[in-house]
C-alpha cells in the first residue's frame, strides 16, 4: 500500500475518534480493509462457511430421510434443519458468494482501482456477517428461537402471536429480523455496484464493452435494489403481527394471508434471478476463454439477461398456482412464466455455439462451466413443466420442485461459483489449483449432484409431499431416497476434496505460480499481476474493445482466425511499473466494522423488546456513523506526493 | 439507511487516481458518486413506501370493528402539519442556494429552519398518535390500526432521520466545516428530503383525501 | 502452424458417463407411472386428473426429448472440439451470427406456444362448474382434516374427520376452509378462529389447492373407480405437517347414502351418566373438552368422535384405526404425532391467554392442566383400554 500517512499528522485530533489504521497487512487489517479485493475475499469466504453449514444441515436432512420413518431428528428439529438450510443457502451462500467474487473481479473488470464507496463495501459485508451471526445464534440452548417456519415464511403460520401456539418459540422473530438484516447488507452493496458499474469504468470501457459478468451483476445490482424492499416491508408487517398484535395477515380480522405471498414472491422470484444470473455471467467469461473464441452473440446474451431481469417482476405469482387465484390470473402468470424461458433458452444455444468449433480445453473451470450448461437446462425444462398450470398443480409442494430448484440454484449458480473459484483463485492468490485433484472435484460433484437430486424428480412425481420430516414405508419412495442420502454424502466429499485443493495448493503454496495471464484470458484482469496489486492497475487501462486483454494479444486474419500478434504476450500491460507512488488508496477503516456489527444488538433488542439491548445498538451505530463521516481522509490537501505519472481520469462516455 | 448514504464519501478520498487539478468527481456518466447513490437508494425506497402503500389500500375498508378513519381524522389539522412539511422542502432549495453562494451564515439559518419545520410535523403525527390512541385505535384494533399506524410511522422514522441528519450538517456549518465546495452533502440531504415530503405527498393524499368506506361498528 | 483442425479419433470413454445418464433417465422413465401408493399424480384414477396427466405427459417428454438433446449437445462439443495440452489450434472467431439469434428465438417460442394453448384450455376446463355435484366442506386444523357434510332438511350437518367418503363418477365440489366456530378467535372480532395455510391434495383425483384463512377456495374432484385414495397436507403448516393425512373413500352411490344417513344418526352407544367410561371421559381426563361422542353434526376442537369407530384412520390420518395404536394413542398421543401440547392450557381453545394446547395431549408425559388450572392425573393403561373400547364401539 503506497498511502500517504504525511497527510494525517495535519488532520486535527477529534476527541472519541479512534486513529485512523493505516496498517494494510498483518491479521488486524482484515478487519479494517476497505479494499474491495479483501473484502470480497471475506465475503466468499463466510459464505464457503455457511455452505458447510447449511451442507451440513442438508446432510442431517437426508439422513433422516435415508429410510422411511426416520428417527434422526425429531419433527421439530427437522422442520428448524429445513428453513435454515434454505435460509442459509440463499441468502448466506448464494448471494455472499457472488457478491464476494463480483466484489474482487467487478472493479478489476472494468479497469477501476476500488468500488465507489469502498467504507460502505465493507459496512455492507459485516452487516451480513452481524446477519449470519443473529440467525445462528438463534441456536445457543435457552434462546429455543431457531427459525422454523420454512426460508419463505408463510403466514398465518409464522405471523401468528406466540399465545396461539402455532410456531412455539420465537423462531420467526430471530427469521425476520435476521432476514432484514441481511437485506440491509445486500441493499447496500447493490447500490455499491450499480454506482461502480455506472461511474467508474476506465476510459473507453462503454457500456456494450464490458464482460457479461460485470452486465450481469448489474441487472443483479438492480434487482436486489428494488425487491429488497418488498421482502423487507413483508417481514415488518409479520414482526409486528407477532410482537405487537398488529393483523395484516389475520384473516378473522378481514386480512388476507396471501398478501404475504404476493409481497414475498414478489421479491423472492426476482432473487431466484439474483442468484442465477452472477453464474449466468461467470460461464460466460469462461467459456470464451477455454474455447479461444470470443463469446458467441455477446449483445444477445447482455439483452437477454436484462430481458429475464425485467421478465422476473412478472412471473411472481407462478409460485401461487394452487392458491385460488383464479383461471385467468393463472393462465396469464403460466404464459409469463413460459415467456422467461426464451431468453434463457436463447443464453444456452449462444454458449454452446461459444464452444462449437472452438479450441477447446477442459479444464476444472471448463468442466464446471459445461456442467453448468447442462444442469441448468435440466433444471429450466422441469420449470417449464412448473408453467404448465394444471401439472404444477400437482407438482408444487412436491420433491419435484425441490429436484427443479436445485438444479437451477446448485447445477447453475454454484457450479458456475466452483468454476469461478477454478477460473480465478490463481489471480487472486497467485498460484494454481490443482488440475488433478480439480477433475476429481468436478466428477463426483457431477455425480454426488445428480445422485441427490434426479431421484427426486421421480419421488415428486410419485406423489412425495416436500417439507415433511417422515414418509411411511411401501409408497415406492424408499429406495430412490436413499440414494438421494448417497449422492449427498458423495457432494460432501466433493466438497472436502476442494477445500483440500485449496488447502494444499494455496494455502500450502503447492500450486504452480500462476503468472499474469495463466488462462491465456481476455479480459482486464488478466493485464495485472496474480495477486493484483492494492491499486488494481499502475495506470488505468484504456480501452479500445469487447475482450480487453485478447486485444493485447491477439487480431484476427482476413478469413477471422485467431493470429497472434507480433508483440505478443501481455507486456503491453506490464509497462507503468514503479509508477504507482502516486495512487491513494483510501485508508483501512474500523467504523464500517463498528457500525455494521451495531447492528446486532439492535437485532436482539427487536428480538426481545429490550431497552438495554436497544440502547447499547443506538450508541454503536451512531458512534458508527458520525466517527465514519468525520473520519479524516488520506488524500493528500494539496499536491500529489508521488510526482509519477499522474493516473487517467475516466473520462465521461458521453 | 439514509443516514449511512449520506455519511459514505464524507472524508472518503477521491482515490480513483486522481491527479491535482482534476475534477475528483468526474465518473464516467458525470453523475457525482454520491448523488448516483442516493438516487438508486431513494428508488428502492420507493419500493419500500410502495409496498405498504399498497398494503393500505387493499385493506381499506375491510375492517369488521371500528374506529375508522371517518370517526378519527382532524382533515384541517393535518393538512396545516403537511403544509408545515411542505414548506419545509423550500426551505431546504434555500439552504443549498446558500452554500452554493457561499452564504455560510444563511447556509445554517435554513438548515435549521428546515429541521425544525419538519420537528414540527413530526410533533403533529406525535399529537395524532396520541388522540387516535385516545380514541382507541391501536395496532391491534383493526385493519386499519394496523396500516395506518405502521405506513404513517416509518413514514416519520424517516422524516427524523433526515432530522439528525439535517441537525448533523447545521452542526458542521456551525464548525464551519462546511464550505461553499461541499454543496454537494447538502444536495444530497436535500435530495433525501425532497423525496420524503414527495411520498408524503401521497401517503396524505391516499389515506386522508380519498374518500373513505365507512368502518362497520364505527360512528 | 497449423491452421487446420487435425480430425482426431473420439475418445469412447468421454461417452460413457453420458451413457449412464441417458440409461439411467430411460430405466426410470420406462417406469413411468411410478408405484401404487395410492398418492401417484401418475396413476390418475378420476376425470380431472387424467386431464392434468394428459397435458402433463406430452410436455413431460417435449421437455425429456430437449433436455436429452442439449445435454448430449453440451458433451458434443467438449469433446469433439476437445484440443491436447499444448497444442495451438487458432478457431476461426465467430462473433454472432443474426438468423442463429433470430432462429433460436423463434424455435423456443413456437415450441412453448404449442404447450401454452392446452395449458390455458385446460387451466379453463379444470374450472368449469361441476355438475350436480355433493358438496363437501373441508375444515383443515392442526394437523387434521375435518369434512362436512351438507345440513338435511332438519338443519344438521355431518361431521366427520380424517375419512372422506364420497359416490363414484360424481363431480365432488370440496369447499376449502381453515376456519371454523371451533377455533378461538384470537384478534376480538366476532367471526370465527382460523388457523394456518393448508392444501388439500388427493393425488390421483385432482391437483392440489390451497386453503387459504379468510378465503373459501373450491375444488373439483371426481373418482372414476371405486378404492381408498391417500390425500395429504401439502402446504407447511407446522410441527406435523408430515403426518397430515386423510383418506377418500370413493364408494357406489348408494353405500355413499347409507353411509351418509349412519353418519348422520346419533350415537348408538350413549355416555351413561354413572358408568366408568362417562367418568373418564368427561370429569377425569375431561375429553368433551374439545370432542364430542354423542352428535355428529357438532364442529369441535378436536375431531367428532360420534362415529369414530366407522373410520379407518384416526391421529392425523396417519394410522389405521386398531385397538394397540388407539391405547397408544390414548396413553401419548404426541409420542406418535408430535404436537405442540407441553406446558399449555388443555380446555380452553377459545381463550388467548396463554398457550393453548395445539393436538392432543400426553396423558402419562407432562399431563396437561385442565380448564381449573390443576394438572391431570396419569392416564393408567386400564384406563386407556376403558376409553379405548367405548371408542371402538362408536360405529
Amino acid at each position: 500500500m503506497t498511502t500517504v500517512a504525511g497527510a494525517l499528522t495535519t488532520v486535527k485530533r477529534r476527541p472519541l475518534l479512534l486513529r485512523r489504521p493505516t496498517k494494510t497487512t498483518g491479521a488486524f487489517s482484515w478487519f479494517t480493509t476497505i479494499d474491495h479485493k479483501k473484502i470480497g475475499i471475506m465475503y466468499c469466504a463466510t459464505a464457503m462457511l455457511f455452505f458447510l453449514v447449511g451442507g451440513l444441515e442438508a446432510l442431517l436432512i437426508r439422513l433422516q430421510l435415508a429410510g422411511p420413518n426416520g428417527t434422526v431428528v425429531t419433527a421439530a428439529q427437522y422442520n428448524e434443519l429445513f428453513t435454515m438450510h434454505g435460509t442459509t443457502m440463499v441468502f448466506l451462500v448464494g448471494m455472499p458468494m457472488a457478491v464476494g467474487i463480483a466484489n474482487y473481479f467487478v472493479p478489476i473488470m472494468i479497469g477501476a482501482r476500488d468500488v465507489a464507496f469502498p467504507r460502505l463495501n465493507a459496512f455492507g459485508f459485516y452487516v451480513v456477517v452481524a446477519g449470519g451471526i443473529f440467525l445462528y445464534s438463534s441456536w445457543i440452548p435457552g434462546i429455543n428461537g431457531v427459525p422454523n417456519g420454512g426460508w419463505f415464511g408463510y403466514t398465518p403460520l409464522t405471523d401468528t402471536p406466540l399465545t396461539a401456539g402455532f410456531l412455539p418459540g420465537r423462531g420467526p422473530d430471530f427469521w425476520t429480523v435476521g432476514v432484514v438484516m441481511l437485506g440491509i447488507g445486500s441493499t447496500t452493496s447493490a447500490i455499491n455496484f450499480i454506482v461502480t458499474i455506472l461511474n467508474l469504468r476506465a476510459p473507453g470501457m462503454t457500456l456494450m464493452r464490458m464482460p457479461v459478468f460485470v452486465w450481469m451483476m448489474l441487472v443483479v445490482a438492480f434487482l436486489t435494489v428494488f425487491a429488497m424492499p418488498i421482502i423487507t416491508v413483508a417481514l415488518i408487517m409479520v414482526f409486528f403481527d407477532r410482537n405487537y398484535g398488529s393483523l395484516f395477515f389475520q384473516a378473522s380480522a378481514g386480512a388476507d394471508p396471501l398478501l404475504y405471498q404476493h409481497l414475498f414472491w414478489l421479491f423472492g422470484h426476482p432473487e431466484v434471478y439474483i442468484l442465477i444470473l452472477p453464474g449466468m455471467g461467470i460461464v460466460s467469461e469462461i467459456l470464451p476463454v477455454f474455447s479461444r473464441k470470443p463469446l458467441f452473440g455477446y449483445s444477445v446474451v447482455v439483452f437477454s439477461g436484462i430481458a429475464i431481469g425485467f421478465l422476473g417482476w412478472g412471473v411472481w405469482a407462478h409460485h401461487m398456482f394452487a392458491t385460488g387465484l383464479g383461471p385467468v390470473a393463472i393462465s396469464a402468470f403460466g404464459v409469463s412464466t413460459m415467456l422467461i424461458a426464451v431468453p434463457t433458452g436463447v443464453k444456452i444455444f449462444n454458449w454452446l455455439s461459444t464452444v462449437w468449433r472452438g479450441a477447446v480445453r477442459l479444464t476444472t473451470a471448463m468442466l464446471f462451466a459445461l456442467g453448468f450448461i447442462a444442469m441448468f437446462t435440466i433444471g429450466g425444462l422441469s420449470g417449464v413443466l412448473h408453467s404448465v398450470v394444471p401439472s404444477d398443480t400437482q407438482q408444487t409442494d412436491t420433491y419435484f420442485v425441490v429436484a427443479h430448484f436445485h438444479y437451477v440454484l446448485f447445477g447453475g449458480l454454484l457450479f458456475g461459483v466452483f468454476g469461478g473459484f477454478y477460473y480465478w483463485l490463481p489471480k487472486v492468490y497467485g498460484r494454481m489449483l490443482d488440475e488433478r485433484v480439480g477433475k476429481i472435484n468436478f466428477w463426483t460433484m457431477l455425480i454426488g449432484f445428480n445422485l441427490t437430486f434426479f431421484p427426486m424428480h421421480f419421488v415428486g412425481l410419485y406423489g412425495m409431499p416436500r417439507r415433511t420430516y417422515r414418509y411411511d414405508a411401501g409408497l415406492g419412495w424408499d429406495a430412490w431416497n436413499l440414494v438421494e442420502t448417497i449422492g449427498a454424502f458423495v457432494i460432501a466429499v466433493s466438497t472436502l476434496i476442494f477445500l483440500a485443493n485449496i488447502i494444499v495448493s494455496i494455502m500450502l503454496k503447492r500450486g504452480a505460480v500462476a503468472g499474469d495471464d495463466p488462462w491465456d484470458g481476455r479480459t482486464l484482469e488478466w493485464t495485472t499481476t496474480s495477486p493484483p496489486p492494492d491499486y488494481n492497475f499502475a495506470d488505468i487501462p484504456e480501452i479500445e474493445g469487447r475482450d480487453a486483454h485478447w486485444h493485447h494479444k491477439y487480431t484476427e486474419d482476413e478469413e477471422g482466425r485467431l493470429m497472434p500478434l507480433p508483440s505478443g504476450g501481455a507486456a503491453a500491460a506490464a509497462e507503468g511499473d514503479g509508477h504507482h507512488d502516486g495512487i491513494h488508496m483510501p485508508s483501512p477503516s474500523i467504523y464500517p466494522l463498528i457500525t455494521g456489527l451495531g447492528l446486532l444488538p439492535l437485532g436482539y433488542a427487536a428480538v426481545y423488546h429490550s431497552f438495554a439491548w436497544l440502547g447499547v445498538g443506538v450508541v454503536v451505530l451512531l458512534y458508527g456513523l458520525y466517527a465514519w463521516a468525520i473520519e479524516p481522509g488520506t488524500e493528500p490537501d494539496e499536491s500529489d506526493h508521488g510526482g509519477g505519472a499522474p493516473a487517467r481520469v475516466p473520462e465521461p462516455v458521453h | 439507511m439514509a443516514t449511512i448514504e449520506q455519511t459514505t464519501e464524507i472524508g472518503a478520498p477521491a482515490h480513483r487516481g486522481a491527479s491535482p487539478g482534476h475534477d475528483p468527481h468526474a465518473t464516467a456518466t458525470g453523475v457525482p458518486n454520491t448523488k448516483l447513490a442516493m438516487w438508486i437508494f431513494l428508488a428502492s425506497d420507493c419500493l419500500f413506501f410502495g409496498a405498504f402503500i399498497a398494503t393500505y389500500l387493499l385493506y381499506r375498508g375491510r375492517d369488521k370493528v371500528g374506529p375508522g378513519p371517518k370517526e378519527l381524522f382532524d382533515i384541517p389539522f393535518t393538512s396545516a402539519t403537511s403544509f408545515i412539511l411542505l414548506m419545509s422542502s423550500l426551505t431546504m432549495v434555500l439552504a443549498l442556494a446558500a452554500i452554493q453562494r457561499g452564504d455560510e451564515r444563511r447556509l445554517r439559518i435554513w438548515l435549521l429552519a428546515t429541521a425544525l419545520l419538519g420537528a414540527t410535523f413530526i410533533a403533529g403525527q406525535v399529537f395524532e398518535f396520541t388522540e387516535f390512541n385516545h380514541e382507541g385505535l391501536n395496532l391491534n384494533t383493526n385493519l386499519f390500526g394496523s396500516t395506518f399506524f405502521i405506513l404513517t410511522g416509518f413514514h416519520g422514522a424517516h422524516v427524523t432521520a433526515g432530522i439528525i441528519w439535517l441537525m448533523s450538517l447545521w452542526g458542521m456549518a456551525s464548525q464551519g466545516r462546511l464550505k461553499q465546495g461541499d454543496s454537494e452533502k447538502v444536495e444530497i440531504a436535500g435530495l433525501y428530503w425532497h423525496f420524503v415530503d414527495v411520498v408524503w405527498i401521497v401517503i396524505f393524499t391516499v389515506i386522508y383525501l380519498v374518500p373513505q368506506p365507512a368502518a362497520p361498528g364505527g360512528g | 502452424m497449423r491452421l487446420q483442425r487435425t480430425r482426431r479419433e473420439l475418445h469412447t470413454r468421454w461417452w460413457i458417463p453420458a451413457l449412464a445418464t441417458l440409461a439411467l433417465v430411460l430405466t426410470a422413465c420406462s417406469t413411468e407411472s411410478g408405484p401404487e401408493n395410492r398418492q401417484n399424480p401418475l396413476r390418475p384414477k378420476g376425470e380431472y386428473a387424467e386431464k392434468i396427466d394428459d397435458l402433463f405427459g406430452p410436455v413431460f417428454w417435449v421437455s425429456v426429448v430437449i433436455g436429452v438433446l442439449v445435454v448430449a449437445a453440451t458433451v458434443l462439443v467438449a469433446v469433439k472440439f476437445r484440443t491436447r495440452k499444448g497444442e495451438d489450434v487458432r478457431p476461426k472467431q465467430t462473433h454472432g451470427s443474426t438468423p442463429l439469434e433470430i432462429g433460436w428465438t423463434i424455435l423456443p417460442a413456437v415450441i412453448l406456444l404449442a404447450v401454452a394453448v392446452p395449458t390455458v384450455s385446460t387451466i379453463f376446463s379444470l374450472d368449469e362448474e361441476p355438475i350436480n355435484p355433493v358438496e363437501v366442506t373441508a375444515v383443515a386444523k392442526q394437523w387434521w382434516w375435518q369434512f362436512d357434510y351438507p345440513r338435511d332438511d332438519n338443519g344438521k350437518k355431518v361431521v366427520t374427520a380424517n375419512d372422506m367418503h364420497i359416490p363414484v363418477d360424481r363431480d365432488v365440489l370440496v369447499t376449502l376452509t381453515a376456519c371454523d366456530e371451533s377455533l378461538p378467535n384470537t384478534v376480538g372480532t366476532e367471526t370465527p378462529g382460523c388457523n394456518v395455510l393448508h392444501s388439500f391434495w388427493v393425488p390421483e383425483l385432482a391437483g392440489k389447492r390451497d386453503v387459504v384463512p379468510g378465503r373459501e377456495n373450491q375444488l373439483k374432484i371426481r373418482a372414476d373407480e371405486e378404492g381408498v385414495y391417500v390425500g395429504q397436507c401439502a402446504e407447511y403448516c407446522g410441527l406435523s405437517h408430515a403426518n397430515m393425512k386423510f383418506r377418500v373413500i370413493a364408494q357406489s352411490e348408494s353405500e355413499y347414502q347409507a353411509w351418509l344417513e349412519a353418519q348422520r344418526a346419533d350415537a348408538e352407544v350413549a355416555l351413561d351418566d354413572s358408568s366408568d367410561v362417562e367418568e373418564l371421559f368427561t370429569a377425569k381426563f375431561q375429553c368433551t373438552n374439545c370432542h364430542t361422542s354423542e352428535d355428529s353434526s357438532l364442529s369441535t376442537y378436536g375431531p367428532n368422535l360420534t362415529h369414530f369407530a366407522s373410520r379407518e384412520v384416526f391421529a392425523s390420518g396417519y394410522y389405521e384405526l386398531t385397538r394397540e395404536r388407539l391405547i397408544e394413542w390414548l396413553l401419548d398421543a404426541p409420542s406418535l404425532i408430535p404436537m405442540q401440547s407441553d406446558d399449555c392450557r388443555l380446555g380452553s381453545p377459545g381463550s388467548v391467554e396463554g398457550a393453548i394446547c395445539v393436538g392432543m395431549p400426553s396423558f402419562t408425559k407432562n399431563p396437561p392442566e385442565g380448564a381449573d388450572g390443576q394438572r391431570f392425573p396419569a392416564m393408567k393403561h386400564e384406563e386407556a383400554e376403558i376409553l379405548a373400547d367405548y371408542l371402538l364401539s362408536l360405529t
